[in-house]
């Protein structure tokens, strides 16, 4: 919203001490936020000028020579606009002046020196859409009148300052001058002036000629009256100015009346030509599938939830949002229909989203004063009298469901206390609340405070305590730290190690966005699930919420490798999200590491075994140990190695993948894994005990077996500790060998073996016997044979 | 006697000729070997006519040899252990075997620091969803269908269930939660941080950005405590010299509103580019939760109050670490995380 001062000032008296950045600025001290605060046009060092003398410039086919008097001195200034002519007071831009578009120099243009530059509207800093065509093109010709060596702005009724306001949704009251002004007397201690609306009535009335039938529940209120014999023509320039002041576009005197008046009260208006209107209006609720041509000549389909203006033929009109061009007025127009009506604000601002937001459906939807319905209906007869020579016809047609009442409300010193937190003495309230336009009645032990309609935002005794606050100064109150019971406050620790633990292995943290794409949502998995879609997305990269998180950590690796980053390693916690008996959100994490994991002379490169011992690491560390193995999936995702990729069972549960990434996604090897966090924290870090330190000396035996390659190192693990038993306190593999040694189809594993019973000390011989009957095992199960025996 | 007395003399002038543990060893075999001339000496003891004296001179000799021997012997070993030593010389400034590091996010690292500071005020940490329902999302924090002010909150809706189903929009929606869990309807003291969506993006908006939520209910709490609560919070972040300033404002959930500046942290309230020359800076929204909000969620508005506030985590980290645009947080680059990567003086 858009305040032009010289329009607020017909209501209040505002010191012109005040700079009307001190005006914005105490605005914003009691909540209403602003923009930007200046004058209208941002000009300096402009005179009126007399153009005495003119004649074409002798190098040029377009240029002319003026000599202009200013008053004080006699310039000469080159000037290129085709409608230059001796006689005409201009507007002068002298050596010095700031204007939009940078500071006026002295210079010589082809040879003739130019001392300042005859200006047009445009060059003032006048937005395109408020030129009249005369304007578009030439200098701006000043009444003939003109006194010489005065400052044009004033001349033009432009010396105007404005401030734009960025309103809070609630306070729609403040969307109209009158608001306005309610709050700057609020602020500054001055009585709203009254408003003039009184003119003649003629004899005819209006039920003779007109009737009204209201067909919706969305429309509570609706006044309708009419004026004939109007004429069309411009408007006075202070109406004009004001509506530019306040960027609208002034069209007739008849148009801009309304939509003065709409910027006077709030209350939208709409004028119908009367006679292309007929003698009835209608409001109800569009049918489906009907058709409507607007104002701006776009025809629209409509729906029940849209309200429409109808005569006997059909719509005629959408209700608050914009007019039709059948019943428009134009430059014939003699009779016409005035329209002040209430629509439902939820209901307008439906149909506005559907097809524009205007300075009314923007009223509309932010609620509108009732009483100021009743008032902007006489505002605009007063001035279509005044200013349209329009006659009105006596009486109204009143359709009023709303009866619309002060409020009263009862407060108490002890509940502002309460809320506040700091005293403030009654006799402050009660004038900040008077000062506000409330009426205040002091019971013993409460204040009953009447509350005008305008305010639609003030309900609850709260609301009125958030007034005193405000008026009084938030920032008045004293900050102090609650006091309340200690308790222990908690978090998410699991999370948070889950964290540190990857970032100590080296991967980086990620934040990546839950939005991708249909076609993303389905890869690196083979689970079936139903995604879950956005109904109105911004792209196609962002319509559906993931699953799995690894397509966002591939599209991380994609663009850090077309940086140049050679190491990627990375990690990601977060949820993944699918539709299964309602919206289901699972936490999980996952990690993609590709490039070398050890760095400096000699690099180690990352590969399968270093990603499982990350994924084991975390799992060891969430208290899994010896709890979770590893499986050749069934089904492998696309987008994974066939024949290096693993399923993480975690108490023979599938809870994760992990592998290779396909030779596809990227020249170089790229291994990564996910966990569902879900699953996998259902049970995990038991209590921890205390274990003896073994007292006895342990016995260690190593031990090589060549078997068929095919043949998983688990599985004969497995075998040993099976014959191995309760002395076999550990089995390590320390050495794969397949080569020219031996067999194509065979592999050697070297096992090394530790033996040791926390209560005595082992025999050699027992031990011995124990590891032969390992070999034996292993030998048979597997088809094995010791190496180097 | 004379014989003992060459041989010393001998040995004198032998002795300057040792110059490594070889020539010592050689002199060694040559005095004490079997056949060495202190050896013989010793064998001709018996020949001579004063044994007593002789075999004292001769002990003596042999005495001081051994001790010459002991003392070069120590003099080449360390030699020889130094020799080896320098051979093992390394060029220390070669590049270290380095073991990869990882580094939080920013995200993290911020959210984290907002959490412990209010758990350490005894605040729980409250987990919402990011589906929320409308009924959740809005309509219990007084925002009915059709309110002007979700048009500051751009929703993305569900496909199936337009209008009914959303990603949240902000971290509020744990107010709704924490009250409806809450089955005592009693005081509550959390904070909520987490991702929210909202439809809308350019360099200081994402579509995805983070949020964390603050609220306090119980019976006796007010816009001078939530005052308190936040200078304490804002000096912890952002520095004890940290100024907070109330302004009105409106929120629909809370009743009465507040805006929340903080003096700039840049230039310490004088005026600069960062704070727009005003010397504050927006940062968070606050209010003492509204009435309707308390009873929608079966709290008794007569017998409880409370304040909320809320905030982005990634307006913080900005500010805080100096980012001009927001999609450099959520953009991913491994020179743009792997910058956060140390411990931090946040006095």
């Amino acid at each position: 919203m858009k305040l032009s001062r010289n329009f607020v000032k017909d209501y209040i008296d505002l010191d012109d001490s005040l700079s009307i950045k001190e005006i914005a600025e105490a605005m914003t001290a009691v909540g209403n936020e602003y923009d930007s605060a200046g004058p209208l046009l941002d000009c300096t060092k402009l005179i009126t000028g007399e153009v005495i003398d003119c004649y074409d410039h002798p190098d040029s086919d377009h240029l002319h020579v003026c000599k202009v008097d200013i008053g004080k001195e006699v310039l000469e200034i080159v000037c290129g606009a085709p409608n230059v002519r001796t006689g005409l007071k201009v507007i002068v831009a002298q050596v010095g002046a700031h204007l939009p578009g940078g500071e006026i120099k002295a210079g010589k243009i082809r040879g003739i020196v130019s001392n300042g530059m005859i200006c047009s509207k445009a060059e003032l800093g006048l937005d395109h859409k408020f030129l009249e065509s005369k304007d578009k093109d030439g200098i701006h010709e000043l009444p003939f009148d003109t006194p010489i060596g005065v400052d044009p702005i004033k001349v033009l009724g432009l010396d105007d300052e404005v401030i734009d306001f960025e309103l809070t949704a609630n306070r729609g009251d403040l969307l109209s001058i009158l608001g306005m002004a309610y709050e700057l007397g609020a602020i500054y201690h001055k009585k709203v002036k009254e408003m003039d609306l009184s003119y003649q009535e003629a004899k005819e009335k209006i039920e003779d000629s007109f009737s009204l039938q209201i067909k919706t529940q969305d429309c509570p209120l609706f006044l309708a009256k009419k004026v004939v014999g109007v004429t069309i023509k411009e408007s006075p320039d202070f109406i004009k100015n004001r509506l530019i002041a306040s960027e609208i576009r002034p069209i007739n005197n008849v148009v801009d009346i309304s939509n003065y008046v709409m910027l006077e009260t709030g209350q939208p208006l709409h004028f119908y030509d009367a006679d292309r209107l007929g003698d009835t209006l209608i409001v109800r609720n569009a049918e489906k599938g009907e058709t409507l041509t607007t104002l701006d000549g776009i025809e629209r389909t409509l729906n029940e939830e849209d309200i429409v203006i109808a005569n006997q033929k059909g719509s005629v009109g959408l209700a608050g949002v914009m007019g039709g061009l059948s019943t428009e007025v134009e430059e014939d127009t003699k009779n016409i229909l005035i329209e002040a009506a209430i629509f439902n604000g939820v209901k307008i601002r439906k149909t506005s989203k559907k097809i524009v937001r205007s300075e009314a459906s923007n009223r509309f939807e932010k609620g509108i004063d009732p009483k100021r319905t009743y008032m902007a209906m006489e505002r605009s007869c007063h001035l279509l009298e005044k200013y349209a020579d329009a006659t009105i016809l006596s009486g109204r047609i009143t359709y009023d469901h709303v009866n619309a009442k002060d409020s009263v409300i009862a407060m108490t010193m002890q509940k502002l206390v309460k809320v506040l937190g700091i005293d403030i003495p009654e006799k402050t309230v009660i004038s900040i609340l008077e000062d506000l336009g409330f009426i205040v009645e002091q019971q013993k032990d409460k204040l009953i405070v009447t509350v005008p309609t305008r305010r639609l935002d003030i309900h609850i005794e709260e609301d009125l305590i958030e007034e005193v606050g405000r008026m009084y100064g938030m920032d008045n109150i004293v900050g102090k730290l609650p006091v309340l019971p200690v308790t222990v406050g908690t978090f998410n620790k699991t999370r948070r190690e889950i964290k540190n633990k990857l970032i100590g292995l080296g991967l980086n943290e990620v934040f990546s966005y839950t939005l991708i794409s249909k076609e993303q949502v389905k890869t690196f998995t083979t689970d079936s699930f139903t995604p879950i879609e956005i109904a109105d997305p911004m792209s196609e990269e962002k319509t559906t919420l993931r699953y799995s998180l690894l397509p966002s950590l591939k599209d991380i690796y994609d663009y850090n490798k077309a940086r140049n980053i050679k190491d990627i390693f990375i990690f990601e916690l977060g949820k993944g999200f699918f539709c299964q008996d309602g919206y289901q959100e699972q936490e999980k994490v996952a990690a993609l590491l590709s490039g070398d994991y050890y760095l400096g002379i000699k690099k180690t490169p990352v590969d399968f075994y270093i990603m499982k011992g990350v994924v084991e690491e975390l799992l060891d560390y969430l208290g899994y140990q010896d709890r979770y193995s590893f499986k050749q999936p069934e089904k492998i995702p696309a987008e994974f190695h066939p024949y290096q990729t693993a399923e993480i069972l975690l108490q023979g549960k599938v809870v994760g993948i992990m592998g290779k990434l396909h030779p596809n996604l990227g020249k170089e090897d790229i291994y990564a894994f996910e966990l569902n966090l879900d699953k996998v924290l259902q049970n995990h870090g038991s209590r921890m005990t205390y274990k003896e330190i073994p007292k006895y000396p342990s016995i260690e035996k190593d031990v090589a077996f060549l078997v068929q390659k095919d043949k998983t190192a688990e599985e004969i693990m497995t075998t040993i500790k099976k014959a191995g038993g309760r002395l076999l306190q550990k089995i390590e593999i320390f050495d794969l060998y397949t080569g020219e040694k031996i067999e194509p189809n065979q592999k050697s594993i070297a096992f090394n073996l530790t033996f040791s019973d926390p209560k005595r000390t082992l025999t050699d011989e027992e031990v011995m016997e124990l590891f032969h009957k390992i070999i034996k095992e292993v030998e048979t199960k597997h088809q094995a044979e010791v190496r180097d025996k | 006697m004379e014989q003992v007395e060459k041989v010393r003399k001998q040995l004198e002038k032998a002795k300057e000729e040792v110059v490594d543990l070889k020539s010592l060893n050689d002199l060694r075999v040559a005095y004490l070997g079997k056949k060495g001339l202190i050896t013989e000496l010793n064998a001709a003891i018996k020949e001579v006519e004063d044994k007593k004296t002789f075999g004292m001179e001769v002990n003596a000799l042999r005495k001081e040899f051994e001790a010459f021997y002991e003392e070069k012997k120590q003099e080449f070993d360390q030699l020889a252990l130094e020799e080896r030593l320098a051979k093992e010389a390394i060029d220390i400034t070669l590049p270290s075997k380095k073991i990869r590091r990882g580094n939080k996010h920013p995200m993290t690292r911020i959210t984290e620091e907002f959490e412990d500071l209010f758990v350490s005020m005894g605040y729980t940490v409250f987990e919402g969803r990011e589906i929320e329902s409308d009924e959740v999302c809005f309509q219990k924090l007084n925002l009915p269908k059709g309110h002007p002010a979700r048009d500051a909150q751009d929703t993305f809706y569900l496909k199936d269930e337009y209008e009914n189903y959303l990603l949240r929009t902000q971290t509020s929606t744990a107010q709704v939660r924490a009250m409806e869990a809450n089955k005592e309807k009693g005081p509550l003291r959390i904070v909520c941080p987490g991702k929210v969506y909202r439809r809308d993006e350019d360099a200081t908006h994402s579509h995805q950005f983070m949020q964390i939520e603050g609220l306090v209910i119980d019976e006796n709490v007010s816009m001078a405590d939530l005052k308190g609560t936040l200078e304490l919070f804002c000096k912890k972040v952002l520095g004890e010299k940290t100024k907070v300033r109330f302004r009105p404002s409106y929120f629909p959930f809370t009743e009465p509103s507040v805006e929340v500046d903080v003096s700039c942290f840049q230039c310490g309230g004088k005026g600069c580019s960062l704070c727009k020359q005003t010397g504050w800076i927006e940062v968070l929204g606050a209010g003492m939760v509204h009435p309707h909000v308390l009873e929608m969620s079966g709290y008794d508005s007569k017998k409880y109050q409370g304040f909320a506030f809320g905030t982005g985590l990634d307006r913080f980290a900005m500010f805080k670490y100096g980012i001009p645009d927001i999609r450099t947080i959520y953009g991913n680059d491994l020179r743009f995380i792997e910058q956060f990567d140390r411990l931090e003086d946040t006095k």
